[in-house]
């Protein structure tokens, strides 16, 4: 999600109930959103032991369906659809040609058709990428009525459960399958799923209603609003990637340790862009790859700092930052395949200073899904 | 003692020939929370408008420029396990650095706080 370089800032359905809130808005993929509203550390804390609701209303939600969906679907994404049951949202990738990250992705098997929630700085490009990939039987319907919410936290489930109804109980989800269910007498399609890697919930829902669904969410005393700086923090913490900086057309899945985003048939079939380079990087391993770094002290190193092993250049930072949850800071890098292996003593360069950093599995802080 | 202040949002205090930077209350709140601040060492020389500190936040580094030019006589220590305190009491205990002035003349360029506090405002 990189900021947009659109013209002119939109605004999204919840704007003026963030500003109501105290949210300081900054513009992001191309619209006013809220950055912070207490301060990014408490928002930050407050997720990780209670529960806090996100506007993710700027990312791009769309419809398709039409006779032959899922083969013309297949022939842009990694996807397995045979494996694909209804309901459960599963995380795939838009590839280029030459098999470089466009978007990554969420694909969830409706009745009649798929339902995709894409980055909010890409959606215009996916959509017409998808539009001039997909042939003219399958219908691409961008959900513009739709806002989307998240829910995330140890708390999430209970908060959430308390002002939900449906045909089962939200209880009844576990991580990566969904529903449809009515708050406040309103539809709401919930799926148990996620970005700050702590169990929780994403909530697409009229934009019209949107305001008064928040506010019923937010009256649950586990629940805070949250604003964009400490999910980009959470997600950090929960070694999952964010497009145009840790992912990009530059960047192959297999360096980015996406394979599993490519289904198990796919790999071996191949039949989607960029397949080549993705089969054989799985056979012989790609040269450089998305691993996590801990630093010791206080002091952060950022996006684009690179890393050195002695004299030499192995890497770059993709983002970067103090842990709120660990104390310490924490980073993903592209390095050479050579110098990825846990526990690696590397150096990383922020303002001609070599800070030590270790490579470390990721996550970083362990997730917490309801499986 | 006389307190100036920067269209950066740095304030520095006057004692003699020795004075005491850090940045305003309304700098530490459009940065947020303060994880770290990179503090120039004791003997370093610093020029008027260059920036010999850093204070990191959660979202970003931001240089903090020095009103004024100088020998740095001692930098906050106490910033190295509470940078916290720069957001909780910027203007006095939230301290970044104290120098020996080498040109008070500089001084003469910079706000005072009724002129500061109308800057501020029109933003």
């Amino acid at each position: 999600m990189e900021e947009g370089e659109a013209p002119e800032t939109g605004t999204l359905p919840l704007d003026a109930w963030h500003r109501a809130r105290g949210g300081r808005m900054v513009e992001f993929a191309g619209y006013w959103m809220p950055v912070q509203y207490e301060g990014i550390i408490a928002e930050h804390l407050w997720t990780r032991e209670s529960a806090g609701l996100f506007d993710v209303s700027h990312m791009g939600q769309l419809f398709v369906s039409g006779e032959g969906v899922e083969a013309a679907l297949e022939a842009v994404l990694p996807i397995d659809f045979a494996t694909l049951k209804p309901y459960g949202p599963r995380y795939s990738l838009l590839l280029d040609e030459n098999g470089g990250i466009l978007d990554d992705l969420m694909v969830t098997r409706w009745n009649s058709g798929f339902y995709l929630v894409v980055n909010g700085a890409t959606k215009w490009e996916d959509i017409a990428h998808l539009r001039e990939h997909l042939p003219d039987e399958v219908t691409l319907t961008h959900l513009e009525d739709s806002a989307l919410l998240a829910l995330q936290g140890p708390k999430a489930a209970e908060a959430l459960g308390r002002v939900t109804t449906g045909e089962w109980p939200l209880s009844a989800l576990t991580f990566m399958k969904g529903g449809q269910f009515k708050i406040a007498g309103i539809d709401a399609w919930i799926s148990r799923s996620g970005y700050t890697g702590e169990d929780g919930f994403e909530i697409a829902i009229p934009a019209e209603n949107a305001a008064q669904i928040a506010d019923l969410i937010c009256a649950q005393p586990e629940v805070k609003p949250i604003g964009l700086g400490a999910r980009d923090s959470l997600r950090l913490e929960a070694g999952l990637p964010l497009y145009g900086h840790d992912l990009s057309d530059e960047t192959s899945p297999i360096e980015a340790d996406l394979a599993f985003a490519i289904n198990k048939r796919r790999r071996a079939e191949g039949g989607f862009p960029g397949a080549e380079r993705v089969q054989t990087e799985l056979a012989s391993g790609a040269p450089r790859k998305r691993i996590g770094l801990a630093l010791d002290g206080r002091q952060a190193a950022r996006e684009g700092a690179q890393v050195f092993v002695g004299d030499e250049k192995v890497g770059a930072l993709t983002s970067g930052g103090f842990s709120p949850s660990l104390g310490h800071p924490i980073a993903m890098a592209y390095v050479a395949a050579a110098h990825c292996e846990h526990g690696t003593s590397l150096e990383v360069d922020v303002r001609g200073k070599r800070l030590p950093a270790r490579v470390v599995s990721m996550p970083f802080v362990p997730h917490r899904y309801h499986r | 003692m006389p307190r100036y202040y920067t269209q950066d949002h740095e304030w520095i205090e006057v004692d003699g020939a020795s004075a005491t930077v850090g940045i305003t209350d309304y700098a530490q709140s459009q940065l947020g929370d303060i994880t770290f601040v990179e503090l120039p060492e004791a003997g370093a020389i610093v020029v008027k408008g260059e920036a010999p500190c850093v204070v990191d936040s959660v979202k970003a580094a931001s240089d903090v420029y020095s009103p004024a030019s100088g020998t740095v006589s001692e930098s906050n220590a106490a910033l190295a396990d509470e940078p916290e305190l720069v957001n909780t009491d910027p203007e006095s205990g939230g301290w970044l650095f104290r120098l020996t002035l080498s040109d008070p003349s500089e001084l003469t360029s910079l706000m005072d706080k009724a002129a500061y506090d109308a800057f501020v405002a029109g933003l």
